[in-house]
C-alpha cells in the first residue's frame, strides 16, 4: 500500500511540477511573443511604438506599387481612412494584386515607414484575411465598391 | 440518380449507426449475445453504406457530374483524374463524409479483430456507433455533399490550384486515419469503463494498441506530408509555421505518442491505468478539436472551407457532448480502478511518467499558442498571432528535455531499473554525440550553439538506437520498432537543425544571361517561356545550374495561372543531393523579360522528412509485430496475460 501511495504521490508531483514548470514558460513568452493586427488607422493614432513587431492589414492603394533597386518594393496600405507606406525587400506573392487585401509582418521604422519582413496576400479571389474584413468595416469602407 | 442513392445510402447508414450503438452498448452486459451479434453485423453494415455514399459521390466527381452542387462548386472537366478524386474531399462536405468512411472501416476492423473479448468490443462497436451517428447526422443537415443543383453548369468552377498537388491529395486521407484512428483507442476506453469488469479494464489497452499505431503511424505520414507540401508548394522555403491548422494535427500526435507510451506501461504492468484511459480520452478530443478549428472556420486558413455558423455550432454541441460524455464517464467510473503493481523510482515506468509529462507539457504549450488568440478575440475582440518564437521558447525547451531521456527509457527494467548500467551502456551515444558537436564546431560555419547542441542530441539519440538494434541481433523485427522509432527522432532534428542555422538565401532581378550565386551554387538565368498545362497556363523559368561553364542541369520554377479557378500560385523547383536542396521560386515579372528570383540552399533538409517516415517505418514493425503474434502465439499472449 506504501509503495502504490508513494507511486500516486511521485505522479501528481511530477505533473504539478511540470505543469506549472510549462505555465511560466508559457504566459513569460506569451508576454513578449504576440503579434497584434494593426489597421492604418490604429498606426496613424501612434497606437504602435516604433520598433515593435506587429501584422498591418488592409488594402494595396491602386497605383501605390513601385519597384526599387533589386528586389526592392514599396506599396501603401490603405483602410480608406489612413495610409501607411509599406516597404519590402522580398518576393511578393503570386496573389498580391493593387486594391486587394493583404497583411504584412513588420515593423515600423524612424522615417514612419512600415518596413515589412514578410507579406501575406489572400489565398484566392473569394477569400479576404477576416482581419482586413473586420478593419474595413470599421472604417466604413467594407464593400464600397459594390454598393 | 446517383445523388439520390448516395443520400439514401447515408440515411441507411445513419439506421446502421444508430442500431451498432443500442446494440453494441446493450452487448456489453454479460448475457447479451444475440446484441453482439447484432453489433458485429451492424458494423459491417454501415461500412457497406459509408463505403457506397462515398462511392457514389466519387463517382459524381469522376464523371463530372455538375447536376451535383458539390461538383459543380469544386471541380471541373480539365482537371486530371488524380485531382478530380482527391476533389472529394478537397471541400468542406465531401471531407466529413471521408471523415465517416474512416469511421466506418475503424469500426469494421474492431467488429472483424474482436480484441479483447466479445463484451469489450461490443461497447467500443456500441460508442463507436455513437461517434458516427452523431457525425452523419452532421453531414445530413448541415453539410449534405449530395445537394442537386438544377440547372446544372456545363462546367464547374474547379479546385483551388494550392490543393492541386499529389502531395495533397493524399494528406487528408492520411490525417483522417489518424484522427479518426484515435476514435477507436477512445472508444475501448469508454469501453472498458462501461463494461467495468476487472479484466475488460486491464485488456482495453492491449486491444486497443494495433489502432494505436495505425492511428500515430498515419499521424506521423499526414504531418510529414504537410509540412513537405508547405516546402515545396508555399515558395517561403520554410518547412513549418507554427500555423493553427498544423497544430492542430500535432496537437494529437503529441497526445498519441503519449498513448503509445504510456499504454505500453498499462498493458506490460498495469501501471498508469487511470492515466492512459484519460490520454485515450485527450487525444481523440484534441482531434475533435482540430477538426473544429480547422472545418468551422474559425481561423483564416486553406483549410477552412466552411464558414457557416450553424456547422461550427453544430461541431461544437458534438465536441461538448463527446469529450463530456466520456470525461463524465470517467470520473463515475474511474475511482473503482484497482492500482497496478509497484515500481521503483528508477525503472521503465519512471521513463515512461516523464516521456508522458514532457509531451503533455509540449502538448498544452501548443495548445495555448493556438487558441489563445481566438479566446483573446472572443473576449474583447483584440485580433493577436503567435507566431515562431513564442513555440521557440516554450515548446522547443520541453521537446528537447524529452529528447535528451530518450534512451534512457528502453535501458531501464520493469518496476526496477539500474540506471547506472544504463548510463554506462550509453557511452558509446555519448561519445557519438561529442563527435557530431565537435564536427560541427570545427567543420561548418557559422557556429550556433542551437545547431551544436541539436546535432549532439541527434548523435545521442540516433547512437542509442544503434547500440539497441545491435544488443537484439537476431530478435524478431518488432523489437527494433522502438529503436527505429527514437533514431527518427534524431533524423528529424538533424534536418531541423540544418535548414534552420545554415539556409542561404539569395534573392535577385535578373535579366535572361544573368548569374547569380547562392550557397556553393552559380546559378544562370535563361529566360521565361509560356507553357501551357492541362488546366493552367504557366510561365515558367529556364535557370542554369553551372558548374565550371558547363551547364550541369535546368531547373525550372513556374508561376502558373489557372484561369478556372481564377488564381494563380507558384511551383518551385527542387534539386536534392539528398543531403542538400537547391530550391527555387519565380517572382515578379519586373518587365523587358526581368524576373525576381529566389532560391535557397537548405542543408539537410530532406531529412526532416526522412525522420518522419523511418518514425512510421518503426511503428509499422511494432504493428507487424502485434499482429503476427497475435496470429502465431494465441496461447503464449494468454499465458502472458495470466501471469500478470
Amino acid at each position: 500500500m506504501n509503495a502504490k501511495k508513494k507511486r500516486r504521490l511521485a505522479f501528481a508531483a511530477a505533473l504539478i511540477v511540470a505543469g506549472a514548470g510549462a505555465a511560466v514558460l508559457i504566459v513569460s513568452a506569451l508576454k513578449d511573443n504576440v503579434l497584434y493586427f494593426r489597421s492604418p488607422t490604429d498606426v496613424a493614432d501612434k497606437v504602435v511604438r516604433e520598433g515593435v513587431a506587429f501584422r498591418l492589414g488592409g488594402l494595396v492603394e491602386k497605383g501605390s506599387l513601385h519597384h526599387g533597386a533589386g528586389a526592392q518594393v514599396s506599396f501603401t496600405v490603405t483602410d480608406g481612412k489612413s495610409a501607411v507606406p509599406v516597404s519590402y525587400n522580398g518576393v511578393l506573392p503570386a496573389l498580391f494584386r493593387e486594391g486587394q487585401g493583404v497583411v504584412a509582418l513588420g515593423a515600423v521604422g524612424n522615417g514612419g515607414t512600415f518596413e515589412a519582413t514578410e507579406v501575406l496576400a489572400k489565398h484566392d479571389e473569394k477569400y479576404m484575411p477576416p482581419e482586413v474584413v473586420e478593419s474595413l468595416k470599421r472604417s466604413g469602407r467594407w464593400k464600397e465598391g459594390e454598393q | 440518380m446517383t445523388g439520390e442513392l448516395g443520400q439514401l445510402a447515408l440515411c441507411f447508414a445513419l439506421a446502421l449507426s444508430l442500431v451498432m450503438a443500442g446494440a453494441g452498448l446493450a452487448g456489453a452486459r454479460l448475457d447479451a449475445t444475440g446484441a453482439r451479434r447484432t453489433a458485429n453485423g451492424a458494423a459491417m453494415g454501415l461500412l457497406v453504406f459509408v463505403g457506397l455514399a462515398f462511392g457514389t459521390l466519387t463517382y459524381a466527381f469522376v464523371t463530372s457530374d455538375f447536376s451535383v452542387a458539390l461538383v459543380a462548386n469544386h471541380s471541373s472537366t480539365l482537371k486530371p483524374l488524380i485531382y478530380k478524386i482527391s476533389g472529394v474531399w478537397g471541400n468542406h462536405e465531401g471531407s466529413m463524409l471521408l471523415w465517416v468512411l474512416v469511421l466506418a472501416i475503424y469500426a469494421a476492423l474492431v467488429a472483424g479483430l474482436q480484441r479483447g473479448g466479445e463484451r469489450l468490443t461490443s461497447a467500443a462497436l456500441g460508442v463507436q456507433g455513437l461517434l458516427a451517428a452523431a457525425f452523419i447526422l452532421f453531414i445530413l443537415f448541415t453539410s449534405n455533399p449530395f445537394l442537386r443543383l438544377d440547372p446544372a453548369p456545363f462546367e464547374g468552377a474547379g479546385l483551388t490550384p494550392l490543393l492541386q498537388d499529389p502531395g495533397l491529395a493524399m494528406h487528408p486521407p492520411m490525417l483522417y486515419a489518424g484522427y479518426v484512428g484515435l476514435s477507436a483507442a477512445f472508444s475501448y476506453a469508454a469501453a472498458a469503463l462501461l463494461v467495468g469488469e476487472e479484466a475488460a479494464r486491464q485488456q482495453w489497452a492491449r486491444a486497443a494498441r494495433p489502432f494505436m499505431l495505425i492511428a500515430w503511424i498515419a499521424l506521423t505520414c499526414g504531418i510529414a506530408l504537410g509540412s513537405w507540401w508547405a516546402y515545396y508548394e508555399l515558395g517561403w522555403g520554410g518547412f513549418w509555421f507554427w500555423d493553427p491548422v498544423e497544430n492542430a494535427s500535432l496537437m494529437p500526435w503529441l497526445v498519441g505518442t503519449a498513448l503509445l507510451h504510456s499504454a505500453l506501461a498499462t498493458e506490460r504492468t498495469g501501471a498508469f491505468r487511470t492515466w492512459t484511459l484519460l490520454l485515450a480520452i485527450a487525444g481523440f478530443s484534441l482531434s475533435l478539436i482540430g477538426t473544429f478549428l480547422v472545418r468551422s472556420g474559425v481561423l483564416s486558413s486553406v483549410h477552412s472551407f466552411a464558414s457557416d455558423p450553424t456547422r461550427g455550432f453544430f461541431i461544437m454541441v458534438l465536441i461538448a457532448l463527446a469529450i463530456g460524455g466520456a470525461l463524465a464517464l470517467f470520473a463515475w467510473r474511474a475511482p473503482g480502478l484497482q492500482g497496478g503493481a509497484p515500481f521503483e523510482t528508477i525503472s521503465r515506468e519512471t521513463a515512461l511518467l516523464l516521456n508522458n509529462v514532457f509531451l503533455v507539457a509540449a502538448c498544452a504549450c501548443v495548445f495555448v499558442g493556438t487558441l489563445y488568440p481566438l479566446v483573446l478575440d472572443a473576449v474583447n475582440g483584440t485580433k493577436i498571432s503567435v507566431g515562431p518564437p513564442y513555440y521557440a521558447l516554450t515548446f522547443a525547451p520541453i521537446f528537447f528535455a524529452l529528447l535528451l531521456l530518450v534512451p534512457f527509457g528502453p535501458r531501464l527494467g520493469w518496476k526496477r531499473g539500474d540506471l547506472k548500467s544504463a548510463w554506462r551502456s550509453l557511452y558509446p551515444a555519448l561519445g557519438l554525440a561529442a563527435v557530431a558537436a565537435v564536427a560541427v564546431l570545427a567543420i561548418i560555419s557559422p557556429r550556433t550553439v542551437a545547431a551544436t547542441g541539436a546535432f549532439a542530441v541527434a548523435g545521442w539519440l540516433i547512437g542509442a538506437s544503434i547500440l539497441d538494434v545491435r544488443k537484439r541481433k537476431g530478435a524478431r523485427a518488432s523489437a527494433f520498432a522502438a529503436a527505429l522509432a527514437h533514431a527518427g527522432l534524431g533524423v528529424t532534428l538533424l534536418g531541423v537543425a540544418g535548414t534552420t542555422a545554415w539556409r542561404s538565401e539569395a534573392l535577385t532581378v535578373l535579366a535572361p544571361g544573368q548569374i547569380m550565386t547562392v550557397g556553393p551554387y552559380t546559378l544562370r538565368f535563361d529566360g521565361v517561356t509560356r507553357e501551357k498545362g492541362p488546366n493552367y497556363i504557366a510561365d515558367r523559368a529556364h535557370i542554369a545550374l553551372m558548374d565550371d561553364g558547363k551547364v550541369k542541369a535546368t531547373l525550372l520554377p513556374e508561376h502558373r495561372l489557372y484561369p478556372t479557378e481564377g488564381q494563380d500560385m507558384n511551383d518551385t523547383a527542387i534539386r536534392t543531393t539528398g543531403l542538400r536542396d537547391l530550391y527555387l521560386a519565380l517572382g515578379d515579372d519586373r518587365g523587358q523579360g526581368r524576373f525576381t528570383i529566389r532560391a535557397y540552399v537548405s542543408p539537410l533538409a530532406p531529412l526532416i522528412w526522412l525522420g518522419g517516415l523511418v518514425m512510421a517505418l518503426g511503428g509499422c514493425l511494432s504493428l507487424f509485430g502485434r499482429l503476427r503474434v497475435r496470429a502465431t502465439e494465441p496461447q503464449a499472449s494468454a499465458q502472458a496475460l495470466a501471469a500478470e
